[in-house]
């Protein structure tokens, strides 16, 4: 298979990565060249294989329904590009 | 003292031969003379490192000293440390202080280890030549116009340039044992979920494990007491009896089965790395061992399913980098999505954007079936082919990379030979086996050739002690860069 530029585009929309035109072209030729090597994988009949998620087969560890977090809320902001009155800043979304 | 070894350097602390306060200066002295033309470390922060310093030598005046106390170890900088700049090689992290530590930082703080910097290294661990930092190109130090191998560039760098005592890495793909390899170092990826991933910067979380490099198995088996341990915060830390790595070091390696896959000796291995290989597993069946062929058939599928597996984690995982809590965020924007699109664009290097990409492509509708659960399907045949090969051997051997380090920007337009540099390592990771790398010798053009050694699950004892048997027969592991 093969992308097209249409294809890339559509990609780093999902991404959330703005690309631009030329950038596209660039990135067709490499991730089409990706995607021959990882096509080698395609032809592998395995067929009644139970696909492997994690490399230890461990059952999910839970833990007492108490809280054990402490609020940090300003100390986390204090790193953030722009907070107001304890609120994270972004462009508005709803007019 | 840079020739020590840690436990060398920790009797010369405790016989009060030295201070941790003047061991510590001796390092930054040497990094702020070497480090320019290196680039190994990224952040220095002299007053924090020789104030831990200063609470070492007050813990040895106390006698409540540790191994590893007052002995100054860099730290790759995907390890978030509490008031350090944290910004795994990327600009998307370039003015993030961590508010907190990383298990592995912890660890190491309560043993009393000075953190003396943080090494640079591939953005967001990805890479195998350690080109892709924001931060520019680390050196390799046997040859300044050569990789040191990534991720774990800087760190392998900083350990063979004789910069710091030790440090750390991380493997996803093979990048602590791939850097050890073409530096000249020893590394070790231990068994995953036996070092806790909290607080390391996630890039494919299936596959991520945190492990020591240094100059020897011997030191590697101490620092590795260090920083294994259940960690609640992490979901997939291991919950095992305590261990002591060092253990098993001095027995005879008698009877001890080493399997020789007949894939990693195949077309592409350099003759001079092969020649290096052949050399160190004569050594053995010197020391005792006997050799045994095996085959993992499915090796060469690793570097395929690798390529759909990580990249489909690394697109989740960095999709929290957007600009908005942390990190970079661009200065102009129309809208939300604006601002995501561009702070991502911004603050992303090429190839973490290839592999988002990649990533977001093999996890879409339509797509799935065909390559995210075809390569889950065909890593467990991988596993399945080393689960196989341990019933005929106790430790399977190989070189850790198919060439020496290359020249920088060598294979910078192309990707996929670049990801063919760790064809060897890969396979481990998706088994989740622990895997090292020693120095065995020197190719055609005077660089170091890396040895492989791959343990079955939980046998790090074992593996260290095969690798410092030896380290104690041979003298490559203290081999140094000239000038250096």
């Amino acid at each position: 298979m093969s992308l097209t530029t249409d294809d890339v585009k559509k990609v780093a929309r999902l991404a959330r990565l703005a690309i631009s035109d030329s950038e596209v072209q660039a990135a067709q030729v490499q991730l089409n060249g990706i995607f021959e090597l990882i096509a080698e994988m395609q032809a592998v009949d395995t067929t009644g294989i139970e696909p492997m998620s994690h490399a230890q087969d461990v059952t999910q560890r839970l833990r007492e329904d108490n809280v054990t977090e402490t609020n940090q809320r300003e100390l986390f902001q204090s790193i953030a590009p722009q907070v107001e009155a304890g609120l994270y800043l972004v462009p508005q979304v709803i007019e | 003292m840079f020739e020590s070894s840690l436990k060398q350097l920790g009797d010369a602390l405790r016989a009060k031969k030295i201070s941790s306060v003047e061991l510590t200066q001796l390092y930054l002295d040497r990094i702020a003379k070497l480090n320019p033309e290196l680039n190994a470390y990224v952040t220095l922060n002299p007053e924090t490192s020789l104030t831990q310093a200063r609470e070492a030598d007050a813990r040895f005046a106390a006698g409540t000293a540790e191994a590893l106390t007052g002995i100054p170890i860099a730290q790759k900088d995907i390890f978030c440390a509490k008031g350090w700049l944290t910004t795994c090689g990327s600009k998307m992290l370039h003015n993030f202080v961590s508010p907190y530590d990383a298990h592995v930082i912890s660890q190491f703080n309560n043993a009393g280890a000075i953190n003396l910097g943080k090494t640079n290294m591939d953005e967001f661990a990805m890479g195998s030549s350690n080109e892709t930092s924001h931060y520019g190109s680390v050196k390799n130090p046997w040859d300044t116009s050569r990789v040191p191998g990534g991720s774990s560039g800087g760190t392998a760098a900083a350990v063979a340039a004789r910069l710091c005592a030790a440090a750390t890495g991380t493997d996803t793909g093979g990048s602590i044992r791939q850097p050890a390899a073409l530096c000249g170092i020893s590394g070790l990826k231990p068994t995953y979920g036996t070092v806790s991933r909290y607080g390391m910067i996630a890039f494919a979380s299936s596959l991520d494990q945190a492990g020591p490099m240094g100059r020897s198995a011997e030191d590697l088996a101490l620092l590795l007491n260090s920083m294994v341990g259940f960690d609640e915060r992490d979901s997939t830390s291991l919950k095992r009896d305590k261990e002591d790595y060092s253990r098993d070091l001095g027995k005879p390696l008698n009877g001890l089965r080493i399997g020789l896959p007949k894939e990693f000796f195949a077309e592409g291995l350099g003759n001079d790395v092969a020649q290096a290989v052949d050399a160190a597993i004569t050594e053995y069946k010197k020391l005792g061992a006997t050799v045994v062929d095996i085959s993992l058939p499915n090796t060469r599928l690793s570097i395929p399913v690798y390529y759909v597996l990580a990249p489909a984690e690394a697109s989740s995982n960095l999709s929290r980098f957007d600009g908005v809590r942390y990190g970079y965020r661009a200065p102009e924007y129309t809208d939300l999505a604006d601002m995501y699109e561009k702070s991502r664009a911004q603050g992303f290097g090429a190839e973490v954007k290839r592999r988002i990409m990649i990533g977001t492509y093999v996890l879409s509708h339509g797509y799935y079936d065909a390559y995210y659960l075809q390569a889950q399907k065909i890593r467990r045949l991988i596993a399945q082919d080393f689960t196989e090969a341990f019933k005929l051997c106790d430790v399977i051997m190989g070189p850790t990379s198919p060439s020496t380090a290359f020249k920088l920007g060598e294979k910078g337009d192309d990707p996929v030979q670049m990801y063919l540099s760790d064809i060897y390592t890969i396979a481990v990771n998706l088994a989740g086996l622990p895997g090292m790398s020693i120095p065995c010798g020197f190719g055609d053009n005077a660089m170091p050739v890396g040895l492989q050694i791959i343990g079955n699950y939980f046998d790090e004892a074992r593996m260290l002690n095969v690798a410092h048997q030896y380290q104690l027969a041979t003298d490559w592991h203290s081999r140094a860069p000239q000038g250096i």
